[in-house]
């Protein structure tokens, strides 16, 4: 789950990591009044969403009168923001960053990952700030500085030190540096975290460190244990697609392809996804139904497939295994009955109780085009999109 | 021979009283040799019971001390999944086997943390399980599409592997043993470690090697095998179409950071001598092909 920048940040700030002062703003007035509350004569205006890439995209500005404020938050809110990460529709600004301005001497990179290599968590430190961490790692690998975290320790105080002194922090702000990296490992472990980064943290002319931006993603699975990050989810910044398959259990994910795909267990959904484009066509969507596909998942399954407008055929790809394929075609009939089918529908069923699958098919009256195999699937697929 | 466990196997259930336990043992004990393997439950508070004559004890220790049983599989709901392994790893069992999907990834962290330097392995969480066909299977794979025969399949998927042995099958061939390893980012045994078992196993003349985007096993699998496997290895990679940064279902199927594509994980298997397809519906004839 992915929060927004003003969250990571309070959050951040109950472990002791120094941010400059802010609050959230939701309309225009807000912005002016938080403002006032912040007081000084510069302010930064930053667009809340869940992308990245904001600054550049014109998400992010500094105001350094009232008016201005008041302009670039009337500019930003309600208004689409395109970054390399919304794609082409860009993502609707509804919430607002106001945050005192802060005067920067240097800027670092800190962020903390989840490593499958060494099993552990991983800081990751860099004196290129500002800049993504991937495009350092492939244009100066060497200013990146990484140290794998003893899960039963902890970030200890001497590696955080070596690694701040590493990317070029003064000396002077060196165990500050440290604080800073332990009090994120801590946020980190105890907020179930799967991603965090702060890009940049800088040093201001006072000589204090501060995030000046920051971002935390969190582990779905862990989420059941922390209701305090669950009700910080922003529903606005998910597909409603993939909301609604939420709500059922489905594992659905949009994509921008005319094939529908519904199939059972994610690498083979994966797998049917590239059979359909290797067969010339683009699949709509990943959908996982899972291992216990009732009637009413398969139903839901077909709704959401048959709301977006691109489907021009479903592609069903079933391997009964504890799951039964007479099952599996009882709930593709009832689902096609109840839900006005109006696309070609390919059913490719395999495994457990396949011939008593592939007969309640054929004499349900339903137009489904049966196949045999995978390959057979994603050709009958794609050639029925083609007389679509 | 086989890899791993094999029809003198002595198997305990971590869960077994829960609903998706009850149901999986059960059909684990009806297949092949599953009645002398499935030989105890475990489930806290519970001990003294019975479920279809398999006896129910409060801890794996006791199962272990009773039954003489090395190995278990876990169905216990994801909350307590972690403290599950644990006990049995604390228990020194040889195998442990985590079918639960949902494990929250630092508990996980800390399980592997505390593995280290134990006898214990362990495969999975989020997997289907292993089976050692017309001996023994341990998990939630059907038992019925598989049969007893000379070739290995490796996968981080469930039903991806129920395909590639469904096309196995339609070639003729059957399998020495099918290792689901699961599909989180932090788990036990790796495709590599599984590699190297059926590298050294006599009865296991290839290998079908599955992945999916996420992390780089498939690369670090490749190289150990371009330097020392003997065995004819073939490869698919599910996610060739997955956009960046969107978890594909499993918690592990992400490509981030320019890491974990499809594309780059068969460039690297094909470089190192692993014969790849892109296309899912030829796994099986492509395995039959190097034979």
């Amino acid at each position: 789950m992915k929060i927004h920048e003003y969250q990571a940040k309070e959050i951040l700030r109950e472990y002791g990591v120094p941010t400059p002062r802010g609050f959230p703003a939701f309309s225009v007035m807000d912005a002016v009044e938080n403002a006032q509350r912040l007081g000084g004569d510069t302010w930064v205006v930053k667009a809340q969403i869940h992308a990245g890439g904001r600054g550049k995209a014109g998400g992010v500005k500094v105001a350094r009168s009232g008016g201005e404020l008041e302009k670039f938050a009337g500019e930003m809110l309600g208004k689409p923001l395109v970054t390399p990460q919304t794609g082409d529709e860009g993502r609707i600004v509804k919430r607002l960053l106001i945050e005192e301005g802060a005067q920067i001497a240097a800027e670092y990179y800190a962020g903390l990952v989840v490593d499958r290599g060494s099993q552990r968590v991983v800081l990751i430190a860099s004196r290129e700030g500002g800049t993504e961490i991937e495009e350092v790692a492939r244009d100066a690998p060497e200013k990146i500085h990484k140290v794998a975290i003893d899960p039963g320790k902890g970030l200890l105080r001497q590696d955080a030190g070596d690694v701040a002194r590493k990317i070029g922090i003064p000396e002077s702000a060196v165990d500050a540096a440290g604080e800073f990296f332990m009090a994120l490992y801590r946020a980190f472990v105890e907020k179930d975290a799967m991603l965090l980064e702060v890009n940049p943290m800088i040093l201001d002319r006072s000589g204090r460190l501060l995030a000046l931006d920051a971002k935390i993603n969190f582990d779905d699975n862990a989420l059941y244990r922390h209701p305090e990050i669950l009700a910080l989810r922003d529903l606005d910044e998910e597909d409603p697609a993939e909301i609604e398959a939420s709500r059922f259990g489905l594992s659905y994910i949009s994509l921008d392809g005319n094939i529908g795909c519904l199939v059972n267990g994610a690498g083979l959904a994966m797998a049917t996804m590239d059979i359909v484009k290797l067969y010339g066509a683009s699949p709509a969507n990943f959908l996982d139904v899972g291992g216990g596909a009732s009637v009413e998942k398969v139903t839901e399954a077909f709704k959401l497939m048959l709301a977006n407008p691109k489907v021009e055929v479903i592609l069903v790809n079933i391997f009964g295994g504890i799951m039964k394929c007479d099952v599996i075609a009882q709930g593709i009939v009832g689902a096609a009955r109840q839900v006005a089918l109006n696309v070609p529908l390919v059913v490719r069923l395999e495994g457990t109780h396949v011939e008593l699958g592939k007969k309640i098919l054929a004499e349900s009256g339903l137009p489904i085009i049966s196949a045999n195999t995978m390959m057979d699937a994603a050709k009958k697929a794609v050639d029925a999109a083609k007389g679509h | 021979m086989s890899i791993l466990v094999d029809r003198n196997t002595k198997v305990m259930t971590q869960g077994m009283t829960g609903k998706t336990g009850m149901f999986h043992t059960l059909q684990c004990k009806n297949y092949a040799n599953g009645a002398s393997c499935f030989v105890a439950g475990v489930t806290p508070g519970k001990g003294g019971q019975n479920f279809e004559g398999i006896p129910v004890f409060d801890t794996v220790q006791e199962a272990k001390h009773s039954t003489g049983a090395t190995v278990s599989v876990i169905y216990v709901p994801p909350p307590f999944a972690a403290a599950a392994i644990l006990e049995a790893v604390e228990a020194e069992l040889d195998l442990v086997i985590c079918i639960t999907e949902g494990i929250p990834v630092h508990d996980m962290i800390n399980v592997r943390y505390r593995m280290e330097g134990k006898k214990t392995l362990l495969i999975g969480p989020n997997c289907p399980g292993i089976i050692t066909p017309d001996e023994i299977k341990i998990g939630i794979m059907p038992g019925h599409i598989h049969k007893k025969g000379r070739i290995g399949v490796v996968s981080r998927s469930g039903t991806l592997t129920y395909e590639a042995v469904g096309q196995l099958m339609e070639v003729g061939l059957g399998q020495s043993s099918c290792v689901g390893i699961g599909g989180d980012p932090v788990n036990g045994l790796k495709h590599v470690d599984v590699m190297k078992r059926f590298n050294e196993d006599p009865e296991t003349d290839a290998v079908i090697m599955v992945g999916e985007i996420g992390g780089n096993d498939e690369e670090i699998c490749a190289k150990w095998i371009r330097d020392n496997m003997q065995k004819p290895v073939v490869g698919f990679v599910a996610g060739l179409t997955a956009p960046p940064g969107k978890r594909m279902g499993h918690a592990g199927a992400i490509i981030s950071g320019g890491e974990g594509g499809a594309e780059e994980k068969l460039g690297v298997m094909e470089e190192c001598g692993i014969r790849v397809t892109r296309n899912p519906s030829e796994i099986g004839r492509l395995l039959k092909s190097v034979l």
